[in-house]
This record gives structure tokens, sequence and C-alpha cells, in this order.
């Protein structure tokens, strides 16, 4: 142990010193690579040791080829790394052609494995990458040995990010410190951390041996290490929470926008469409057909395809709305549970259709490039696909709220909502209305398939697994409620969110309706219903 | 008031009989036919005889009786009371799984693991039993639960919900909810129930082999009287004072409460016997059919029920059996000649039906007959 | 017919039969009191502090213009709508707001809707034998068979409301005044205390409507009668107390004559 020690703390000041130098170094000298292939595992850790203490890119490629066992010796004891075909010489970096037939693999056992390891990892942290050195810092062990190493790496690293994590090590390495003062220090600096690292760096201080001894001697430091603990704790509750809020309302919007051409259907018209589902789905299907027709005729503008699906989709959808009212629905106003039957007819009827021209099979729709990766918020990456949606399903309730409160087609709507008898004297005309609001909430439920193949698997069966979500949210609205809607879809999504880590996908979602159904209870109306005059019958 | 009384100048509601001799007589006919005649058919005359009877064909018929059933059932909740159950599905693979449970309990040793337990809970690593699969080895117990699982459901959930006044769509919609709960609950493995796979591979049924044609055509006979059986009781219900308020609490709900009924109970009692009725008849279903899984309590499956009563005409006593027969013959014809176009059929049938047929078959040859008297 | 006075037995009510054990008691006068009823739907105040008494055996009148509260108030008297404050109780021990419509309907209150609604898919007869009293739980009525008491009390409905040709036809096909009788008729074999009743000669023919007022006048007496009405020659001729509501509250109480010179009536009824 101790010579271990000893060859690291060597390594990182070799590191210092050598970085301070490297900036001239070009080659590596060809008998320390020779060393490599020595049959003696000490000389060979020697050499990697000091090979390591080169720390420029010509030494990471060395280590590297070595770990992965590319480093190879011919028959006349030229060194070479051998990577697809081709190769380099070890020592000068110049391409090495022919490539030698004899060659033999320079051979390591897994002691040395790991030496390797850790010596590449302190390598990386002076890459030029930003990200490699991100990378390189999270794969480094807390050790004493490496803090003049992480001290030189600070003084240059400009990157925020990689700093903190930089400094989360060295608190790391400075705790195992024999003085008291260091390791205070160090629990300063990790208790300003949020991450769950940290707090299992700091937790071992305060545990006691069998005998009852702190494994942590002074009470000073252990006192810092327990409230260092708690404020990480609280840190990271509040970034929990934040992240389910984030994740709660992401669900939350997707339901909201399926549920919203619902609530124009079923709450505004009271037609009772099971095949709501289906405009979704065929709203999906329509942007992977745009996506298609980009890929095999505009492939430079691909990035800008979902741009395009979303009127096709609110078209078509709209459209086989509008003549499903037209040749099935109208005949049916007044009579609910016929209409429920016929919609869920004409509902497995499309299923079939798509079945036939599409396959079974799901299709594949891929999110542009503008739309994948995320932003990072401190530890909590944000998918650009789900903000996305959130800000899009906020618009498409803008819109809808000022369509029926601001033009003269919400007032029909409206009028024929309230009363259809009277709206249909005072000259509505009640049969066009009914038809173009229900082809609206058909095109809104296109609009949520367009957005839902953007984050979920596109097949025949897509509305199947939403329409009950959505009549359950609209249901817990209030029917002819907007503001219900809104508020049933995020709070049913937050829920959700909140609940799964304790109980399980599948157990939230029967929790949920158990919920649903109780909350009927107490007000079969739903969240924000009118409580109208009582009507006879 | 006595001459009044004896003739009052007007029929007295519940004074006629339960079934003219006529329709005495098709009962009776039916029963023959399939108490003696198939299997007779089926078990003596040899299978070279153009007149043997396969197994296929009984077990298909079996399986057509049992959604008859059904199909009765939910004509006295839909087509009577007009309550639209999207739940059916639910009682019935509920009874089906009791009684499955039983049949499980009877492999023993026969199964792939050889061991006590049922081969699935070999495969999850469970060690005995939970606590819900006392006594299943029993038959009468299974039989208990056969009734218990789906009835307790009913009532419990059918008391909240009629209490609170949940009707017509909303309804339709809970139970919907419900049937979905429940369908995830049961493809869950850790339930207990077998997860995706369900029961299947039964050996034996009261110590008979469940495979020997004989226990077959058993299975065939009680169908068919049980199938009998539901139709005098949907009759008799109806034909009661019961009846006829259930029919009123269709029509007019209002009126019935302020004429003093309080319509919760009324529909409980049509709803939980409803439910009965049906879990029973997926009683019957599992061991013929011998396998159970969640796809019965798929949401398709309980609206393909209030299909059959639709297609046959509701509120007709008649009506369910015929539209089980008719939907499911054709499910069958077209699941074998023509699969990918069942769908487009079922979906058109749904349509059709509700535009064009309201009555339902049934409905509409009695239309005739009265349009030709 | 119904005797005064005639106590429900405590075994014949609802299923839920704790409630109401000595029947209604009415031995202090009014058999109906309403105070300070107030009932909202979204801001919109549909009764505002109603107070209204009405006498055992009186026949009372109620008008008013659409809007006034007169279907909100029968609304509350039978359950169907729960006020947000106030108290009704029924004689002088019975409050109707912690019962039930059925429940309300077994202590004996009858109500005939606006709208005739009777049973359509049966039989004249059938919607009579579902209305008559008796014991209404499902046990009973799963065996239930009628007495040949019960068929004779049916009979002399059938012929006070002139329907004994129409005794084996379904109610839904007929004529809208004889649905009107026929709801009447469902609501005598109830045999109730008090009678609601909602626009009770809208559709009829002169001759029927008076025929109807006859038999209210006939009723009155043993029974109590609060008829809401438009047609003000039918009121003319039940001669009876009126009752004016207006916002959900009275305007104004006493014979038509008096009602009818009322300023604050006119002004209600012609406006400005």
């Amino acid at each position: 142990m101790p010579l271990r020690l000893a060859t690291r703390v060597l390594i990182g000041l070799a590191l210092v010193f050598g970085l301070c130098a490297g900036a001239g170094a070009a080659a590596i000298e060809p008998a320390l690579l020779a060393q490599l292939t020595s049959e003696d595992a000490a000389e060979k850790g020697e050499a990697i040791d000091a090979i390591a203490a080169i720390g420029d890119e010509a030494a990471l490629a060395v280590l590297s080829a070595l770990r992965d066992g590319m480093l190879k010796v011919s028959g006349t004891g030229q060194m070479f790394i051998a990577e697809r075909g081709k190769a380099t010489d070890a020592a000068t970096g110049a391409a090495v052609d022919p490539v030698p037939d004899d060659a033999e693999k320079v051979t390591i056992n897994n002691r040395l494995r790991t030496r390797i390891e850790s010596a590449i990892g302190a390598l990386r942290i002076f890459s030029k990458d930003p990200k490699e050195r991100l990378a390189a810092v999270a794969t480094l062990t807390a050790d004493e040995a490496m803090l003049p190493a992480l001290d030189q790496a600070l003084a240059s690293e400009t990157d925020p990010a990689i700093k903190s994590a930089l400094q989360q090590v060295r608190a790391a390495s400075q705790l195992k410190s024999s003085d008291a003062a260091k390791r205070l220090a160090a629990i300063d600096v990790l208790a300003e951390s949020l991450d769950a690292k940290s707090k299992n760096l700091l937790l071992p201080l305060m545990e006691k041996s069998p005998a009852g001894e702190f494994a942590e001697p002074d009470e000073q430091v252990r006192q810092a290490a327990s409230a260092a603990v708690a404020a990480i704790e609280r840190r990271l509750a509040v970034y929990d929470y934040a992240g389910r809020v984030f994740t709660g309302l992401s669900l939350g919007s997707i339901l909201l926008l399926v549920a919203l051409g619902l609530a124009i259907t079923y709450g505004l018209l009271g037609v009772i469409n099971m095949a709501h589902g289906e405009m979704l789905m065929i709203g999906a299907y329509a942007t992977y057909a745009t996506q298609t027709v980009f890929r095999a005729y505009f492939p430079a503008a691909i990035d800008w395809y979902v741009v395009f699906a979303l009127p096709v989709a609110f078209l078509v959808a709209g459209g086989i709305g509008i003549l499903l009212e037209r040749s099935v629905i109208r005949w049916l106003y007044g009579r609910p549970l016929e209409t429920l039957l016929a919609t869920w007819g004409i509902s497995l009827f499309l299923i079939q259709l798509v079945r036939q021209l599409f396959g079974a099979q799901n299709v594949e729709v891929s999110n542009p490039t503008w739309m994948s990766g995320g932003i990072t918020v401190v530890n909590l990456v944000l998918p650009w696909n789900r903000i996305v949606i959130i800000g899009f399903s906020m618009t498409v309730l803008l819109l809808v709220w000022l369509m029926l409160t601001r033009t003269r087609l919400g007032l029909f709507v409206r009028g024929v909502t309230q009363n259809r008898t009277m709206a249909s004297c005072v000259g509505v005309p009640t049969g066009r209305v009914d038809m173009i609001a229900f082809g609206l909430g058909s095109g809104i439920a296109g609009l949520a398939g367009c957005a839902l193949s953007q984050i979920g698997n596109v097949g025949p069966e897509l509305g199947q697994s939403y329409i009950i979500d959505s009549f359950m949210v609209v249901v817990l609205g209030g029917v002819g409620q907007l503001a219900g809607t809104v508020y049933a879809a995020l709070g049913l999504g937050v829920a959700s969110k909140f609940l799964e880590p304790y109980l399980g996908a599948v157990p939230t979602k029967i929790l949920i309706l158990v919920l649903i159904i109780a909350f009927i209870q107490k007000r079969p109306q739903g969240l924000f219903a009118l409580k109208g005059r009582s009507v006879e019958t | 008031m006595n001459t009044l009384a004896t003739n009052p100048g007007f029929t007295i509601p519940g004074s006629e009989p339960l079934f003219d001799g006529r329709a005495w007589t098709a009962i009776a006919a039916f029963l023959i036919a399939t108490l003696v005649v198939v299997p007779v058919l089926f078990l003596v005359v040899p299978a070279s005889s153009s007149f043997h009877v396969s197994a296929y064909f009984v077990t298909l018929v079996g399986k057509i009786m049992c959604y008859c059933a059904v199909a009765v059932a939910m004509n006295l909740i839909w087509g009577y009371t007009g309550i639209l159950s999207l739940g059916h599905g639910v009682f019935f693979a509920l009874g089906g799984y009791a009684f499955g449970m039983y049949l499980m309990r009877m492999i023993g040793r026969e199964g792939q693991y050889q061991s006590l337990l049922p081969d699935f809970m070999v495969f999850l690593d469970w060690k005995a039993y939970p606590w819900y699969w006392s006594f299943t080895d029993h038959f009468w117990v299974a039989m208990v639960l056969v009734v218990l699982a789906p009835g307790l459901l009913a009532f419990v959930f059918g008391f909240f919900a009629f209490r609170s006044r949940i009707k017509g769509v909303y309804f339709s919609i809970i139970t919907q909810a419900l049937t979905f709960a429940f369908m995830l609950l049961f493809f869950r493995n850790d339930t207990g129930f077998g997860g995706n796979n369900g029961f299947t591979d039964f050996k034996r049924i009261l110590g008979y082999r469940i495979a020997d044609p004989h226990t077959r055509a058993a299975l065939f006979a009680l169908t068919a009287a049980y199938l009998m059986a539901c139709l005098v009781l949907s009759r008799a219900l109806i034909r009661s004072k019961t009846g006829r308020v259930l029919t009123a609490i269709r029509d007019s709900e209002n009126r019935l409460m302020f004429s003093g009924y309080n319509p919760l109970w009324y529909k409980l009692f049509v709803w939980t016997l409803s439910a009965v009725l049906c879990g029973i008849a997926g009683a019957l279903y599992v061991p013929q059919v011998g396998i159970i899984n969640p796809g019965e309590m798929s949401a398709a499956n309980s609206i393909e029920i209030a299909v059959w009563v639709a297609v046959g005409g509701r509120g007709t006593l008649l009506g369910p059996l015929v539209g089980a027969s008719l939907v499911n013959g054709a499910k069958s014809y077209f699941t074998q000649s023509f699969p990918e176009y069942w769908l487009f059929f079922l979906g058109l049938l749904f349509i059709l039906v509700t535009l064009f047929l309201p009555k339902g078959v049934v409905g509409w040859f009695r239309e005739k007959r009265k349009a030709a008297a | 017919m119904n005797t005064p006075g005639d106590d429900l037995r405590s075994g014949e009510t609802s299923g839920l039969g704790h409630m109401m054990q000595a029947g209604v008691d009415t031995s202090h006068g009014p058999i109906l009191y309403l105070e300070d009823i107030t009932v909202s739907f979204d801001g919109f105040r549909a009764l505002n502090k109603l107070t209204l008494t009405v006498e055992t055996g009186e026949l009372r009148c109620i008008i008013g213009p659409n809007g006034a509260g007169k279907t909100t108030m029968m609304d509350v008297i039978t359950g169907k709508t729960r006020p947000d404050e106030g108290t009704v109780f029924f004689g002088q021990t019975i409050d109707l707001t912690r019962f039930t419509e059925s429940e309300i309907a077994h202590a004996g209150i009858g109500r005939k809707f606006q709208k005739p609604t009777v049973f359509e898919n049966h039989t004249v007869v059938e919607n009579l034998e579902l209305a008559m009293k008796t014991d209404k739980r499902v046990r009973r009525s799963l065996r239930a068979r009628l007495s040949s008491e019960e068929i004779g009390r049916i009979g002399a409905t059938l012929d006070l409301i002139k329907l004994s040709g129409e005794a084996g036809r379904l109610a839904g096909v007929l004529s809208h005044g004889q649905k009107q009788w026929l709801e009447i008729g469902m609501l005598l074999m109830q045999e109730p205390k008090l009678l609601l009743l909602d626009e009770p000669a809208a559709g009829m023919t002169d001759h029927e409507t008076a025929r109807t007022a006859e038999l209210f006048k006939e009723l009155a007496g043993s029974h109590t009668l609060v008829v809401v009405e438009h047609d003000m020659d039918f009121i003319a001729s039940l001669a009876s107390t009126v009752t004016v509501l207006h916002e959900g509250s009275v305007l104004a109480e006493g014979t038509l004559d008096v009602v009818k010179s009322d300023e604050r009536v006119i002004e209600v009824y012609l406006g400005r």
C-alpha cells in the first residue's frame, strides 16, 4: 500500500511537472516504450507511470492503446498502435506502412489495467475537449495523491461545470487528509454539492466502528459533516421535487392536448366520441406521412417537417371528423349511448384501415435535431421535445380559448351548447355549427397526435391507450368547462408523477382511476361544472 | 269491489303466464337437442358417420352459448333498465378466473415443474399460494367465489355509482375505466393470476379429465341448461313488478322517484344479478375453451357484448340470443376465412345497427310482422 | 278515497324506513311550511328568502312570471334541490331537507311535472299500478301480486280520470290531455296528503280543463293542493288563495281579485 501511494504521488507530481514542461515534448523515448514489453509487471508499471507523467496527447494515445489491446510490438521491436488496419508508430506518431504481420499484442494484467485507467483519467482532465474533461473528472476517484494534479487542473479550468466537478473531487480527496483543518475545508466545499455522491462521501465519517469509535476522530469535523449532509439532502429534495413537477407538467400537457379536442366534442357538443383516440392516431400517421414525403423530396429541410406536419395533421383529422359527423354522428344527436357504440365501431374501422394502409407494426417517426437533446438545469436534464410539447399545448389551449370566446363561431358553439332550440330560433345554423365544432375537435386531436408522435410509438393502437385517460380528464374537469379540463389534466399529470416513485406505474394508474371514481362520488358534475337550474326529466 | 276484482275490465299486470305453449315447446326442443341429441351424435355416433358432431363444433357452440348467457345478463341491465355497462367483460372474466383457480389447483403435480404450485408461480419463485387462493382446491369454494367475486365487485361499485346518481354515458365511461383498471391489475405478474398468460393447461375437473369427450359433452349440456335457466329467470324478472319498475327507470327515473321508489336498490339489484349471471357464464366458458387471460378484460370485449345485444334487439327476450349467436358465428367465420376483414365488419356492424336497426333484428322482424298484420 | 289524518304506518315507509315513524303531524294547522328558503345557481338566486305557509286541506294557486322560482320551489319541497339556507317542514315534525325524493314521496307528497311525465312503454293500468301506495322495496315488488282491493282502486281511478277505455293501451300513445290526466291519476294512487301540480291544465281542452278544476275542488279538504298555473281562467275557476312569486320571493298573496289589483303585481306582469 505505501508503495502504491508513493507511486501515485509520483504520478501526480510528474503530471504537474510534465505538463509544465510538456509543451515542447513531442515524442516518447523508445526505451520507455520498450519497457512496456518487459516480462516483469513491476517494470511495466513503472513504465506506465513514467509515460503518464509525460502528460501529452501522445502519451494518452499510447496508454489508451495499451488498455484496448491495440499496442503491438513487431518482430524488429518496433512499437506501433494498430487501429482499423492502419498503424502509427507509438514513439513518433508517424504512419507505419506496411503494417508488420509478425506483431504481437502487448499484454497487461488486471492490476495494471486499473493503473492505466486512473492514469488515463488523470491525463484526460487536461484534454482540450470540455466534454472529454467533464467525463474524465467523473471517472476520478478521491485520492490525496491526486491533489496537486487537481489543483493544476483547477487553475487552468474555465468551464464552471467542470470546475465545480473538479472541486468536488478535490474535496473528496482532501477528506482523506490527516489534517483536520483540511478535512473541514473539504466538508465546506462538499456541503455546496448537488450530487448524491458527495453525501455518500460524508456519511462514512459519522459511522461508528463495532468498538464504538467514530471513523472520524474529530468531533468538530463530525458535526460539520452531519450539517453538510443535511444541507445536501435538502437541496437534493428540492431538485427532485422540481424534476417531478416538470415530468408531471409534461405528462399533464400531453393529457391536456389529448383532452382538449374531447372537451369540445364531448364537453360542448355532448357527442361521446369513442373514436377520439383514433383522431390522435390519424394525426400521428399524418406526421409520419409528412416525414416520408420530406425524406423523399426535401431531405435538406427534413428538420422542419414537423412544422409542416401540424397543418397536415389538423386538416386530415379535422376532415375525417367532419366526414364522420355528417355521415354518422349527426343522426345520433340526443342518443348518447348509441353514439358511443357507433363511434366505437368507427374506431375499430379506422384502426383496421390504418393497419391495411401502413401495416400493423409501429412506424418510425423521428425528432428533428432541434428537438433532440435537452437543457441541463444544474442536475436536471429537461428534454427539448418535452419542453416543446408543453409550450405547444399551451399555445393550442390559448388558440382554443380565443376561438371560443372571441369569435363568432365560438359564440355560436356556446349558444348551441346552452340552448339548442333557442339558438336555432335566433338563426344560428346549428347543423353547420355542429359540423364545424366537431371538425375542430377532431383537428385538435390531430394536432395532439402530431405531438404524441414526437415522444412515443406510432402504431394503429396509439389512440386506444389515450382514450380512457382523456375521458377521465374531461369527466374530472367537468363537462363543458375549459378551465376544468386544464386543471384536471395538469393535476392528473403531476399527481401521477408524484405517486409513481412510491407505487410504480401500474398501481399509480389504478389508484388514480379509483381516486377519480371516489371524487365523482362527491362532485358528480366534476371540478368546475356549472350548477344549473334543475331541469325536469 | 269483488265483481271489479274478478272482472276489472282490464288485464291485471303480472297475471299473464310466463310463456305461451309455443315458447315452452321451443324451450323443451332446445333442451332435448342440447342435452340429448348433440351429446349422442358427438359421443356415440362414429366419426366416420355424416351425423357425427365434431369436438370443434361442440366447443364452438358451447362457447357461443356462454356468450348468449352473457348477452341475456347484459340485456337485463341495458335493454330493460337502460344502463349501458362497459364492464361486463370484467364480471365474465372474474367468474372465469375464480373457477380457473380451482382448475389450476386440480393440475396438481402434472404441470411442467411437477410442483403443487401452478407453473407461473414456480417461475416467479413463489413458495406458497397467496392467501386469496386459500381453499380454492375445493370445488364448492370455487363455486361460491364464482358468484361472490363478480357479485361483490358489482355491488360495491354499483352502490357508490348509483348512490351518487351517475347515469347514462357517465356511468358507461366509469365502468370502462373500471375495466381498464382490472385489466392492468390482472396483467401484472405479482397479483398472482398468471400475468399475461393467465390460466391454462387445465387437466381435471372434479376428477374427470377435461379433454375427455364425455366431460366436454357434460359441460356443453350444462351450459345449455344454464342458458335456458337465465332466459326463464330473465323473463320471470321482467314480468314481475320489479321488472316493470326497471323499465320505468329506463323510461323516466324522475317520475319513479317522485312515485316513492328508490331507484338505487332496484338498479343495484339488477346490476348485481346481471354481474353474477355473467360470472357464472365465465366459469362455464373457461373449462370449455381451456384458457382465461387478461385479454378477456379488454375494453373492446366488454363493448362487444353491448353490440351483441344491440344487433339482436335490446329489451327483447330473444334478442340477446340472436345477437350473440349471429355476431360470434360471423366472428368465427371471418377469423378463419378473412381475418383482416373482421374488424371492418365489426366496426360497420356497430355503425349500421345503431343507425338503421335501433331495435335490432328481433325488433325489426316484430315490426314487419305488425305491419303485415 | 283517502281519509284525512290516515297515518303512514311505519312498516310501509320506504327502504330506508328509519324516518317519519309517526307520519305527518298537522295538528297545529299548516301542512307545509317554508321559511327563508334561498337557492342560488352560480350567483343567480332562484329563490330568495322565500317564506310560504300552506294550511291543511287548502287549495293554493301559485302564479308568477317565468323565472320567478315556481319550479325551483317545487324542487325544494320534493327533495330534488337542496336549499342553501332555510327550512322546509311538512307538518310539524318532518324536515324535508333531510330526505330523498322517494322518501318524501312516501311521506305523502305527490308531484306532477310541468311536462306530463308518465311511463310511456307501460300500459295505463301498469302506470297506475306502479304509482299505487304500497311497499315499494325491491324484495316486496319481486313477489308482488295485486289484491282484489287494489284492483278495485285501480278501476275506480281509471273511471275518475276517464281512461277506462284506454286501460290496456301504452301510455305513450295517449293524447297530451290524457297524459295529464293519467299523471294526476297516478298522483291519486299514491294517496298523498299534499299534491304539487305544475301546470296541470296545459294542453287540455276547455271541457277537460273545467273537469280538472272540478276534480281539484273535490279533492281539496281531504287533500292539500298546490297548483302552479299560467291560465288565469283556470285559476279563477278554482276560487282559491293565490300567491304571486317574483324573483324568488312572495310578492303578494290573497284572492285572485285582490292580487290582480295589487300595483306591484301589475308592474311585474306588465312591466313599465
